[in-house]
């Protein structure tokens, strides 16, 4: 009994760890308060007012999910014809795409962003303004994670209904679209969904890589941070509720999903 | 049949070309820069720079350090944690451990920032401690990518071998002991290099918890914005020889599985 209650009363401590400062501006984004902590000067929508009415903070809040979703979709069509490649190519061919893949995995993405900005930025000339470093370092920097969700699916694929549509009289290319690839849907999905959710908490590859008047969440963040507005550190808080929301409310959609799915199988 | 598996084959061209133009040739440029001097010509000025000045060996020290107790510290919350959730009967285990990890979705910035408003609740003035303020930044920041992998080795333990450690006359602390925690160790390895690295580099934690000391990653961020491109190469190089000896070192234990982020996905 005692080490059931030890058990709960461990895990119950260090979910409030996690969730006791997200829940309290949660709470204080919905009143007048200025800092954490004080007075609350009443409820309130003003911070979700101030939200969604800066013309900056909309256009930063797009642009960032515009380019997860871009790039995340470029990366992830390399990363699936990548792996299908890999996937049937001799032994060597196959190791070595796998350690490339595997460089910016365990790289710092300190270093992947600063290293693609001296190349293409310094090197190259490339004009920050056009967005193609920004572009390039967030595919770099998903890709690889998608190609390793995607890789698992091809492995555990029935290599014999490849052979069977070929047999039918499908062409390679028929059987590739209609048959292998329905097969790794699940994991390109998946893939898509790390390479977004990367992109959207990347802070380093676009420091380094971004025109000079474009911010993500992450950069305009920071520098909110150094600044000393109240209002946008408030409106900040609004944001930081509904991107919270918006996850609890995928991962119990996510959920409800795949149990019915389960039950349905059974 | 052969023409067909050479078309097959010839998908992976675009992606393998992508990452030999923009994953190794930057690489390649970086150790060019290194060791090359505004001129354009070979030189070991940044090198020797780097490894005589005492300030920047005193920011590899303090990354060091930092690091290294962040680890533990998450380390020493996520075991427990991951043994609970994994060893435990409970029913819907799965969405217990989501509740763990589903922080991770949220934006890093957004979270540091939460989590400095409540530490100045709690502390008054939060450049009083700035290294206990950077650690528990960081351990806020970096606490699923050590929970995923130790929950992931202990979740697939074989239990008969417990069943037979403990049949056989041990006691649950040997258990845990001569068992449970040597078959953890890929999952321990694989948690401590994926809080490790990232805890040398990401000075924006430090710098939203106003801590003024570098780390690695802040005198990259330094030097970039003094366009000290040649300086910013050496440290990434430094960076990539201590990623390179870890991986090696860790290949050999870590648990390959468990070894993405955001492997829930």
């Amino acid at each position: 009994m005692t080490k059931k209650v030890l058990r709960y009363g461990w895990l119950v401590l260090v979910l409030l760890f996690i969730y006791i400062p997200i829940l309290v501006l949660a709470v204080y984004s919905f009143t007048n308060a200025t800092t954490v902590g004080g007075g609350t000067g009443g409820f309130s929508f003003k911070n979700y007012a101030n939200l969604f009415k800066n013309d900056e903070m909309r256009s930063m809040i797009f642009g960032t999910v515009a380019l997860a979703i871009i790039c995340a979709a470029i990366a992830t069509v390399l990363a699936t014809l990548g792996a299908i490649g890999s996937f049937y190519s001799k032994r060597v061919t196959k190791s070595l795409i796998n350690t490339l893949n595997q460089v910016p995995v365990v790289n710092a993405d300190i270093v992947t962003g600063f290293s693609i900005c001296i190349l293409l930025i310094v090197i190259l000339r490339v004009d920050k303004n056009t967005y193609i470093p920004l572009g390039l370092g967030h595919i770099v920097l998903t890709a690889p994670f998608a190609y390793l969700s995607i890789l698992p699916k091809l492995k555990q694929m029935d290599n014999s209904l490849y052979e069977a549509a070929l047999d039918l009289g499908a062409t390679p290319a028929q059987a590739l679209f209609k048959v292998v690839l329905p097969q790794l849907i699940p994991g390109i999905l998946s893939g898509f969904m790390l390479a977004v959710t990367l992109s959207l908490d990347d802070y380093f590859v676009t420091t380094y890589t971004k025109p000079s008047t474009f911010d993500t969440i992450s950069t305009y963040v920071v520098n909110a941070t150094r600044g000393s507005q109240t209002e946008t550190k408030t409106a900040l808080w609004a944001l930081s509720t509904l991107i919270f929301l918006l996850v609890v409310a995928f991962v119990v959609v996510m959920n409800v999903l795949s149990s019915r799915k389960r039950r349905e199988r059974v | 049949m052969t023409k067909l598996r050479f078309s097959r084959k010839q998908l992976c061209i675009p992606y393998a070309v992508f990452l030999i133009l923009f994953v190794i040739a930057p690489l390649i440029v970086i150790l060019y820069y290194a060791f090359t001097n505004g001129e354009g010509k070979f030189s070991f000025s940044n090198f020797s720079n780097f490894f005589t000045s005492t300030n920047t060996l005193g920011t590899l020290f303090y990354s060091f350090g930092l690091a290294i107790v962040t680890t533990l510290v998450c380390l020493i919350i996520a075991y427990p944690t991951a043994y609970i959730l994994a060893r435990s009967n409970i029913k819907k285990k799965y969405v217990l451990l989501m509740l763990f990890v589903l922080p991770m979705w949220i934006n890093f910035t957004l979270r540091i920032t939460a989590l400095k408003e409540i530490l100045s609740v709690l502390e008054g003035n939060i450049s009083k401690y700035p290294f206990l303020n950077s650690v528990i930044g960081m351990t806020y920041d970096f606490l699923p990518f050590m929970l995923l992998p130790l929950y992931t080795s202990l979740q697939k333990m074989d239990n008969s071998l417990l069943e037979a450690a403990s049949d056989l006359g041990a006691n649950r602390v040997t258990v845990f002991l001569r068992v449970t925690l040597p078959l953890s160790v890929p999952g321990i390895i694989s948690g401590m290099t994926m809080v490790l690295l990232p805890s040398m580099t990401n000075y924006v934690v430090l710098d939203m918890l106003y801590n003024s000391e570098y780390i690695m990653g802040s005198l990259i961020g330094s030097y970039f914005s003094a366009y000290d491109w040649h300086n910013g190469s050496m440290i990434s190089l430094v960076l990539l020889v201590i990623i390179f000896i870890v991986t090696l070192v860790t290949n050999r234990f870590s648990d390959k599985e468990a070894n993405t982020r955001g492997s829930m996905l």
